[in-house]
């Protein structure tokens, strides 16, 4: 298993446990505005990184000229989606509560989670092939 | 990785970047950037591509391609639930995004939700006699 895939289904894990843990929280107290961060942690931090670092280590590799560009990419998309989810986790709930001079933060939180799709998918789709 | 798969992974993989797009522009919203306020018609879009789109299909157009096969022809079974499944998924998917995004009558959505849950029995009925320990299902012929 690569490293890269190594790091995304442990930190995928991390999200799971944070996502269900702040549901519980977001259950007991409604008006805290948690809702939009959980699932995303939930959907984005678990399903979709654990989809991410899995599929980096069993579809089709490219050709072997090109192993460093997909480790770069899978690092990149790695990366910039935790830095994404760690900024929204953060500040979603603060701005949500009138705290405007954040927003800034939460377009660099978009920005980020955007380009680690793009990564991701730059890596992934000459990978999806027939044999040979 | 057979053909289907790589049909479906490749939709799937448009989804994620649809649906992302989409997101990342309303979330950039609630940041205060100049977003058009319109955009917020595709939320339940924005949910549809990467709950169904991304994360259905994928899991479909893998399961398809990994799940074991048969040791005589055809290999996969029969691939015409599977196929029929996939064209199911990706109509409903669009007519639940385009029935919600234009606010049009509850009706489209419905169809897009009955659509999708065709998809779902469809690829039950091609996925389940694959789902077995090795060296059980179809034998060679004659044996």
């Amino acid at each position: 298993m690569p490293a890269v895939t190594r790091w995304a289904v442990r930190t995928a894990l991390v999200y799971l446990v944070a996502a269900l843990g702040l549901g519980v929280v977001a259950a007991a107290a409604p008006a805290s505005g948690l809702g939009p961060t959980t699932v995303h942690l939930l959907v984005v931090g678990w399903l979709t990184q654990l989809i991410f670092g899995v599929a980096f280590w069993m579809f089709p590799k490219r050709e072997p000229s090109n192993a460093r560009l997909r480790e770069r990419l899978a690092w990149a998309a790695y990366g910039l989606l935790n830095a994404g989810l760690v900024l929204r986790a953060a500040v979603e709930p603060l701005v949500a509560r009138g705290y405007e001079p954040l927003g800034p933060l939460l377009v660099a939180s978009a920005l980020c989670q955007w380009l680690a799709a793009v990564a991701f998918v730059a890596d992934t789709w000459p990978r999806v092939r027939g044999r040979g | 990785m057979p053909r289907l798969s790589r049909i479906a992974v490749r939709v799937a993989l448009v989804h994620l970047v649809l649906g992302f797009t989409v997101g990342a522009l309303l979330l950039a919203a609630k940041g205060g950037a100049p977003v058009p306020g319109v955009l917020w018609r595709l939320r339940a879009a924005h949910v549809e591509w990467l709950v169904v789109g991304w994360t259905v299909e994928l899991a479909m157009g893998v399961a398809f391609w990994i799940l074991p096969r048969f040791r005589v022809p055809p290999l996969r079974g029969d691939e015409r639930p599977a196929r029929l499944a996939l064209a199911l998924l990706n109509v409903g998917v669009w007519l639940v995004a385009a029935g919600t995004a234009l606010g049009a009558p509850v009706g489209l959505a419905q169809m897009g939700r009955i659509a999708e849950l065709g998809a779902a029995a469809a690829f039950a009925v091609h996925a389940w006699p694959r789902v077995r320990p090795p060296g059980a299902g179809r034998q060679a012929a004659g044996s």
